[in-house]
Parts: C-alpha cells; structure tokens; sequence
C-alpha cells in the first residue's frame, strides 16, 4: 500500500468552563485520538453530522489548528508544527462556503496570486501563465480574473476555490464539505470537475461532507465519525449497504432515498450526548438498539472485520 | 465613487451637509489669500465695533481686532486641528484594535485591558489631565483630544476586526502561505477600512468640539493666536453688552460641526453594508398588489388555489421576476411539494401566498390566490392578518433566527396563541403545553422556559412547528424545513409533519430541493425552474418516470444511496438570470433535446394523463405502471 498521509492517534482538547463565574476548567475533547492511513491517489470520504469533529479534525491536518496529541506524517515526513506555510506546499483546503473564503475586496488575480507568491515565490510571468493553465483546468474563463467575489455565483466561486488550492501545488486536498452550499444541478458538476482533476494533478483527496449520498458517490473509502471518534471505516460500495455499526445503519436509513418509505429507528430521537459531560463507554449506546451491559461499561476499541473495514463497536451488526 | 456619490445624495441632509462643509473648507482653505485684515493687529482705540460698519464686516472684538479675519483665520486653525486629532486618533486607535482583535488571547487582553483604563477616566477630565500635564498649547491640546479618542477607535476596529478574523478568507490566506503581519494589511485592513472612516466622519465634528472646549478654558490655543474656542472663551467677559462677540464663533462651531455630523451621517449610510441591505427601507406589513392586474379569481371552494401568480421584484431600472405565472391547487390534508434550484421562486411562491413578500421591491403582478373561495390578494391588510397563523401558517428554514432569542419558548408559544385568541393565561400555558406535546418534545414542562438557544437544532424546529400550530391553521407552508438539519434528525422532523397531517388533517405546502424529502412525504409536487412551473402531478409517477428533461436530469445528477462509486451525469450551464430571462423555454440552453422552435416562442403547460402537466415541447416518454 502506497500511503499518501496519515495521522496517528490525533487528538484536540479545548479548554471550558462550566459557567461564566465558574473557576475550575476542564477540557472538552472535539476529536479524540483519531489515526487513519490514506493511501495515494485515493478519494477518502468522512461523514459525520454536524458537531461530531469532523471540522476540526481538517484544520489540523492542514496546519490551521494544533493537535492537543499525535502526530501528522505526509510523504513520509512529520509535520509537528502548525505552520500553514509548511504544510500548504504538500495539503490545502477546499472550504465549504465558497464565497466567503474569498476576500470581498480582492480581485480574482490578486486571490490566485496570493500561493504563488508566497509559496513558491513565481515572478510575475510565471505567475501569469500558471493561473493561465489552472483556468483552463477548472473551466473558467481568463477574464474573470479581473472581477471581484461578488461577481460570481456559487459554483464559480467554488471552482476559484478549487484552483486557489491548486495554485499550492499540493498533493493532497482537503475537501471540506465543497458542494453543500451549492444547488444540485452544479453539485455534479463540481464533483466531475473534481474526479477530473484528480487524475490530471494525481490528488488524492480527504472528502467530508454530511451528506451520504455525495461521500458514497466520490469515494472509495470512507470513515464514519461520530461524537469525536471514528467509528466505522469501510469500502464506498459496502459501507452504507452492509453497514457494521449500529450509527452507520442509523444514518444509512435516515437518508431520504427516493421510492423508499420513511422508517424510523425508535431510539434516534436521542440527540448527541452532552459534550460538557461525555458519558462512558459508548458515546452511541443511548441512541442504539443493539446496546447492552457491556456497552455502558467499556469504551469499544477500533477493530480490524474483514476485507479492510474496521468498526468500533462491541456488537457489530452481522 | 460615481455610484458612492450617488448613493450619497439620495440622501438630502447629508447632500446639503456636504455643500455647507464644502463652502467652509474652501473658505478656511482661501483664508492667506482673502484680502483680509491681520487678525491680531490690536487696535484699542476701535474696540467692540458693531457688526456691518465701516471696514469690518462682523465688528471687532475687546482688542479692537477684526471678528471677520479672526474669525476664518480661527475656522482654519479648529478644523485643522480637529482633523488631525481625528486622523491621529484613528489611526493609533485602528492599529491597536486590529492588532488586539487579530491576535487575540492574551494579546488582546492586556491591550483591551489598557484601553478599559482609559476609558475609566472621565473624559473631559483626561483631556484636561493630559494638557495639565503637557502644559497649555494647542499642540498639546491636539495630542490629548487625539489620546482621549483613541479607546473610541481600538474598541470599534477591535470588534470589527474579531468578526473578520474568523472568516474563511482569513484561513484561506494563512493556507496561500501569508504570513501574519502580511495577512493584516491586505486581507483584513481593505475589510475594515470603510468602518474606520465612518467611525471618523462621524467623530471629527466631536473633536473639534473638544478642542474648542480645550481652548475655551484657555489650555488650548494661545493668545494672540485665534481658533473658534478661544474666540468663545475671550468674548465671554463681552457676553451681555456685546453677545456678537460670542454669537459670531458660536455659530460657526454650530455650522461646522452640524454640517459635519450630516455628512458623517450620509457616508454611514452609504458604507455601512447593514444599511445597505435595506435596513433603512421600511417594507409594508403585505405585499403590494399591482392596481391594474386582471381580474382572474376564480372563486372555487379548493382549499388553496393559486392561479397565473406573477411576483416580480423592482430594484431600480431592474425589473426581476421571480415568479412568473404559477399555478397550483393544494387540497384538504394533501402534501404538496414544490421542488427547485435557488432562485427558481419556490420561497417566493410561498411567501406570496399570506403576501409576505416584503414590499418595496417586490410586488404581485398578476394572478389570484384562492384560499376556500375567497381571493387573498383583495383582502385589506387587517383581514389577511387574520388569515395570517389562523389558516396558514408558516415554517421556515432556519428555526434559530424566527425565534426570538430574549423570550422563552413558552412566552413565543404564548403569543402565537395569544394572537388569534384572546383566552386566559391557565388556558395558554395548558394549550402551550399540548403543542410541545403535539411536536414529540420530551419533558415539555421544562422546555417551556428554555431559551431557543439552549435547544438543538431538531428541537428549534420542533418549537417552529409548535408555533405554526398554534391557531390549528388549515396549511401549514414548510420552506426548506429540514435543509439546515442532520439526517437523522431530518427524518424525525419528516415524520413529525406526516404524523401531523394524519392526526390533524393538515394541509402542508413542503418547500424543498431534495427529490428524496419529497418522495418520503409528498402527495403532489411541482416542479419549479426560473420562475414558473415546469412540470407537476403525483409525486410517485413524476419521480418515477418524470416528463421534463429538467425533471430527469435533475434527479439523475443526485447521487443516491447505495451504488457506490460512480460518476454523476450533470446538467450543463447555469440557470438563467432572472432579470434577462430567454424568450422561449428557459431550460433550452442547456436542454439536449431542445429544437429551434423550444428558443423561439413561450411554450404553454399541457395537460399529459389524468394528472399531469408539463411545459415542454418534447417530454420524455412516459413509462406505464
């Protein structure tokens, strides 16, 4: 296996406090010590709902946010320091709202310039025909680079977004959550746009997004998070329809499919535990059908099934 | 800058502020070479002169030196004076707020820290303390109005500043490899700047005062040196046998400052991006009507019946229109869902329906809304807001800003209630509890005085529903009611309005973009592109076989579930603008089946089978079964 990245039991911690007046502090963990190997040219998808740390898990690993623990390696080398100049070379970062990741009062030339300059140090010529052929690769035209964010629609400013990142030269691409603020009928066409360039730059991509149906569709794995832990990886095709943990089949079902009645698992009127207050063992026993004694007990420990897909589950379904 | 100026005299004040402030720039600009006299060669043989007589307009004063030279003179010496404190003060004051507001933590602690110190002093008092400590003169006077400004500007640019530092361009930056001091001046400076020079505008006329009262106590500008507020202060001993003397700078300050506080005024307007937005506008309670449009009710007794709707928006020269003749039937307990794209005027459609459009700039052109035979678009706006919560009701995409964040759940439930009947507080607090009882929320009593912010999102909306039950209305108008929520979370909410329906009888009119959504609970749906209807029927046959090529290629570019890796067929092109809207089909451009007959003219709704429609030329084929 050609690993392209991977972290190893990375983990964030942010300080709190239990009430305004409140002195003693504790910490409140957003993602807890997280390790996942992906390999190069891979699409790699992550779905979690919103709050369960998927966000924060992207910023460390493109240097923005610093692990409270463990460590990020890339190509072999250990990035330790939080440095998004070091780290932008190798990694950028897709956002979700394209139109605010661009700055208002920036024209499209000086937002493209910007990694240019600062990365890779290019003169004014190269710069030129570099944003030139990054155009051409996301299909915008040349005489938008004149133009200020505003002037764009949804789906042009995240095709900015997509080549600002590129102008890094990066090796890989955190996509986080690059279509949901666009309409469906530019979801696809970003999407395509970005299997494209996949092959034409050899990308691998770290994908996440909330939306099932999306991550199945782009990837070829994908990890499942839930409350700050990973709890299930597996192949796209496999995944959601042979699910192994019980909050994967909970998210699979949920899904509006077409044709497909409306169920309802009885027990996921259960929002996320309290963060303030994370319960022991399994953070998804209350909301799950399967649960026993055990599960109150004991954290589960991420394990090894079959064919390349791990659960952390006490009782993975089948 | 045309369109700033612009901007700018649309506003008659701040047009009239700038042309008097203009007047006395020029005039204090001009002073060295107006054939003036000298305004401190003393003359005691020619004190208090009147105003109007020989050789000194405005008179003289107890030195016998002319008002009129000393007057400009002294305008030119407070506005310069006035202006440089300002620029000063905003520029050490911007410095410190950005830095403290972009570095953050600790930084921006000790500095704010500073500033709070600052701010304890009263501020005449610092002022005073300042020149006390520099000695009197106008330079020190300028320094200690300048220093005393200062906090103003750190707090004002530190918060702007703190709302911009967490913007994702910000990030975007660190990313392209900027580095902090680099990431400051051309990222977040260009941002905040437009709030520096309101803040300035509308501080400058302030200073001047300060300086004013500064010289006015004598630790200002100094004998025989005129600025308008020690021509105040030395005409004081004068005030009741000569009040020129007084009256002639104090109106001058009068003058300045006015003119300068209607000028900061209108540029704030101008920049200020929440004015902008038309903050300022006050729109009617209802949607205006256009006078002149037909006569087209069509007086059924269907439970909602919309028919030929047009609703356009009028923003200046611009005419856009958003819904561009729809028509649609809703029956007793029957789903129907509206589908389409941003802008395709499925919000739109909805809101025209209890004419909650705000207005100006929108306004319905044409077309009838029948709620069981009586037309909603004639009714006075006392009468529809009867309709309004008592017949149909709305929910709304993101719960957490329809809910007031100041007032408790159950205050807001109880003023839905409240609203259409007028019954006791026992009586609104058990009904209050039915409803949250009615929307599946656990421990109800609880939840009654909970903020909207200690909820979650599912159970915001929950309470959104909960109030839109309130009047048990016959329809209830769901936008994008799941669209901000998880999917697990989605499909309680799903279920909540199916269960409502079955108990209740309710109507729901579900506003979506999800093709899933609408075949987990929709009856009906209607199919929305740039602004009209392009294809409706049973939402089971559509989905299943649909007739509009939009339709199909709609749904085939979302991924569903199940199928693993693939790639997407997507739909070509961009929808079109609404305010330059093609003449034949709009969906044409990107259309593989379009002919030159599908650009050429509008193409008419047709009835397909029993109960469908479609506004194509060359529908698919329809598959039996």
């Amino acid at each position: 296996m050609n690993v392209s990245f991977q972290f190893d039991k990375l983990s964030k911690k942010f300080p709190a406090r239990k009430g305004a007046l409140s002195l003693s502090k504790f910490e409140v963990s957003a993602v807890k010590t997280v390790s996942l190997k992906i390999k190069q040219g891979e699409t790699f998808g992550l779905v979690g709902e919103s709050g369960c740390g998927k966000s924060t898990l992207a910023k460390m690993l493109v240097g923005l946010m610093k692990p409270t623990s463990g460590k990020i390696e890339i190509d072999g080398e250990i990035f330790d320091k939080p440095e998004p100049k070091i780290f932008g070379k190798k990694i950028q970062y897709v956002f979700q709202d394209p139109i605010s990741s661009l700055n208002p009062r920036k024209t499209i030339r000086q937002i493209m310039e910007a990694p240019l300059k600062n990365l890779h140090g290019m003169k004014r010529p190269d710069r030129d025909s570099r944003i030139k052929e990054l155009f051409e690769a996301v299909n915008l035209r040349l005489d938008f680079l004149d133009r200020h964010p505003h002037e764009f629609s949804g789906g042009q400013a995240q095709r900015i977004g997509i080549a600002r990142a590129l102008a890094a030269e990066p090796k890989i691409l955190v996509l986080d959550e690059p279509v949901s603020a666009l309409d469906v009928s530019i979801q696809a066409q970003v999407l395509n746009l970005l299997e494209e360039l996949k092959e034409k730059f050899g990308l691998t991509y770290f994908f996440i997004s909330h939306d099932l149906s999306v991550v199945e569709a782009v990837s070829d794995r994908v990890a499942v998070m839930y409350f700050g832990s990973i709890v299930e990886v597996g192949t796209a095709e496999e995944i959601f329809s042979k699910p192994k943990h019980p909050y994967t089949k909970l998210l699979a079902d949920s899904a509006p499919i077409i044709g497909k009645p409306l169920t309802l698992n009885e027990n996921s009127g259960y929002e996320l535990p309290d963060i303030m207050n994370p319960p022991k063992g399994c953070a998804f026993r209350d909301r799950c059908n399967f649960s026993k004694k055990l599960c109150s007990q004991k954290t589960p420990i991420f394990k090894k099934v079959k064919n390349g897909s791990a659960v952390s589950c006490h009782y993975p379904i089948n | 800058m045309t369109r700033f100026m612009a901007l700018f005299a649309r506003s008659q004040l701040a047009f009239i502020g700038l042309i008097i402030l203009s007047l006395i720039l020029i005039l204090a600009i001009l002073t060295p070479w107006l054939p003036l006299n000298d305004p401190n060669v003393i003359d005691t043989s020619n004190r208090f002169k009147r105003p109007f007589s020989e050789d000194s307009i405005l008179g003289t004063d107890h030195l016998g030196r002319d008002l009129l030279s000393r007057l400009l003179w002294g305008t030119r010496l407070s506005i310069a004076v006035g202006l440089c404190a300002a620029i000063i003060a905003a520029f050490i004051g911007s410095a410190i707020g950005v830095i403290a507001g972009f570095y953050g933590g600790h930084t921006d602690n000790i500095i704010m820290r500073g500033v709070d110190m600052l701010m304890a002093f009263p501020y005449i008092l610092l002022a005073l303390a300042i020149v006390a400590a520099l000695g009197p003169g106008l330079m020190n006077a300028l320094i200690a109005v300048a220093i005393v400004n200062i906090p103003f500007f750190a707090r004002n640019i530190r918060g702007v500043t703190l709302g911009i530092v967490h913007r994702e361009f910000v990030d975007a930056a660190r990313l392209s490899g900027m580095s902090n001091a680099k990431i400051i001046i051309n990222e977040i400076l260009p941002n905040v700047f437009p709030v520096i020079v309101v803040a300035m505008s509308t501080t400058v006329g302030w200073m001047i005062l300060e300086t004013a009262g500064l010289s006015f106590l004598g630790l200002g500008s100094q004998p025989p040196q005129a600025d308008l507020g020690s021509m105040l202060g030395e005409a004081r001993a004068a005030i009741i046998t000569s009040p020129y003397t007084s009256v002639v700078p104090g109106v001058m300050i009068l003058i300045i400052v006015m003119a300068i506080n209607l000028v900061g005024d209108g540029i704030r307007d101008v920049l200020d991006p929440r004015l902008k937005s038309g903050a300022l506008s006050t729109p009617r309670s209802t949607t205006e009507v256009a006078k002149n449009k037909s006569d087209a009710g069509l007086k059924t007794q269907t439970l909602l019946s919309i028919n030929g709707l047009k609703t356009e928006f009028r923003i200046g020269n611009r005419i856009l229109k958003a819904v561009n003749d729809v028509s649609l039937t809703v029956d007793k307990g029957q789903c129907v869902g509206i589908i389409g794209e941003s802008g395709s005027g499925k919000s739109v459609t909805a809101l025209s329906i209890m004419r909650l459009v705000s207005s100006p700039p929108g306004i319905i052109t044409d077309g009838s809304i029948d709620f069981k035979g009586d037309d909603l678009l004639k009714l006075s706006s006392e009468d529809l807001r009867d309709f309004r919560g008592k017949k149909v009701s709305y929910v709304f995409q993101d719960p957490l800003s329809t809910l007031h964040p100041l007032y408790t759940v159950g205050q807001q439930l109880s003023e839905a209630i409240q609203s259409h009947n007028h019954v006791g507080k026992l009586e609104k607090h058990k009904k209050a509890l039915e409803l949250l009882q009615a929307v599946r929320i656990s421990n109800p009593e609880k939840r009654l005085n909970s903020y909207p912010h200690e909820l979650s999102g599912g159970m915001r909306q929950r309470i959104g529903i909960a109030m839109a039950l309130a009047n048990d209305p016959d329809i209830i108008i769901a936008d994008e009611p799941t669209t901000a929520l998880d999917v697990t979370v989605q499909a309680q909410i799903l279920k909540l309005f199916q269960d409502l329906r079955r108990e209740k009888g309710l109507a729901l009119v579900f506003i979506t973009h999800d093709f899933g959504v609408i075949s987990q609970i929709c009856d009906k749906v209607a199919v929305m592109y740039a602004g009209k209807v392009v294809e409706t029927g049973p939402a089971a046959e559509i989905l299943k076989s649909p007739a509009h090529p939009y339709t199909a290629r709609l749904k085939s570019c979302v991924p569903e579930l199940g199928q693993g890796k693939r790639n997407l067929i997507a739909i070509p092109g961009f929808p079109p603008m609404i305010d330059n809207m093609p003449s034949g089909c709009a969906f044409a451009s990107r259309c593989g089946k379009a002919e030159q007959n599908c650009q050429s003219a509008m193409v008419d709704i047709k009835k397909i089978g029993q109960e469908r429609a479609v506004r194509c030329l060359f529908p698919e084929e329809i598959k039996a079964g």
